[in-house]
């Protein structure tokens, strides 16, 4: 007889040492994506894995205990209106649409910020449509 | 190059498609390998994620709705789709050998924008990562698409999957 892999203690104990470090890698992804290699897509799918990896260990029910389901359907959504919220806030403070520039009063810094939060919004939506899709994989296996 | 070969292959030969989602996320893996061996770490960086992780998941998580084992089609050759993806594969093969090769200076990629984008970096948006600048920045409309197509995707999923069967076409009749 086959035990359920939530029932395994290594693997439990395992991902349970590696979640962590993997979340912590995404965001190191994340936000350092303007130096190093990455960025918000790359950040989003690791991020998605952490979370899609925690999800086959314990189950989907713990898994929706954890992270509501309904919560990544709103940052799906509040990625893109950030990503877009950008190009008009720097259209309303005199410049074009996603025109970083006249974010702030320094250009550089403006697109320092532009960037920064243009990437937030990628990762958030990347990460939400990517844990979304895995969860409504999971759900209709088990209906 | 001869791995990718070998481990599609095995993705054809093999009727075990759990192997095969396996191996296809093998083939993501050796594909990131070969765009960092050609400098393209953030490309490489996104394959390894996506193509290795990801997809392969959704892949395994299909394989839970499904049968786990191929059935055995018709075992006559089917003539007229290998001729057609034969003439494809030559044509494609035809169009490389017109490419410039690999690293030449001269080639179109290298002369045309690219350069005043890796002038450009430094003075007007100040990061490292000229791949970052360019997505983000100059090309920021691309993204922007990018992005919406990502939730398009996502709710277009959603909208198919998340009703357990029947559940609302029973309220709704």
């Amino acid at each position: 007889m086959k035990r359920p892999i939530h029932q395994h203690a290594i693997l439990r104990v395992v991902s349970k040492i590696l979640i962590p470090y993997i979340f912590l890698f995404a965001l190191y992804v994340q936000f350092h994506g303007d130096f190093s290699a990455g960025g918000g897509f790359q950040a989003g799918v690791i991020f998605a894995s952490g979370i899609i990896l925690y999800t086959l260990i314990f189950g989907l029910d713990r898994a929706f205990q954890a992270f509501h389901p309904r919560l990544f359907e709103i940052f799906m959504a509040l990625g893109v209106s950030i990503y877009g919220g950008v190009g008009v806030v720097a259209l309303l403070s005199g410049g074009q649409f996603l025109e970083y520039d006249s974010l702030t009063h320094d250009p550089v810094h403006g697109q320092h910020l532009g960037i920064l939060l243009v990437e937030l919004g990628v990762g958030l939506t990347v990460t939400s449509a990517m844990v979304s899709i895995f969860f409504a994989f999971l759900n209709r296996g088990r209906a | 190059m001869t791995l990718l070969l070998a481990v599609a292959l095995a993705i054809i030969v093999l009727r075990d498609l759990f192997a095969a989602a396996m191996l296809s996320g093998i083939f993501s893996l050796t594909s990131a390998g070969l765009f960092v061996v050609m400098d393209a770490v953030d490309v490489a960086f996104t394959e390894a994620a996506v193509g290795a992780g990801i997809s392969t998941v959704l892949m395994l998580g299909a394989l839970l709705l499904t049968v786990s084992r191929e059935k055995h089609g018709t075992s006559r050759l089917q003539l007229l789709p290998l001729v057609v993806v034969l003439l494809t594969g030559t044509a494609l093969i035809y169009g490389t050998l017109d490419m410039p090769r690999y690293g030449d200076p001269e080639a179109p990629i290298h002369s045309h924008v690219a350069s005043s984008y890796l002038e450009r970096t430094p003075n007007e948006i100040g990061i490292p990562n000229v791949v970052t600048a360019v997505l983000a920045s100059y090309r920021g409309y691309d993204t922007l698409g990018e992005t919406t197509v990502v939730l398009i995707a996502g709710t277009g999923v959603l909208l198919l999957l998340k009703h357990p069967r029947g559940n609302k076409q029973e309220e709704e009749s």
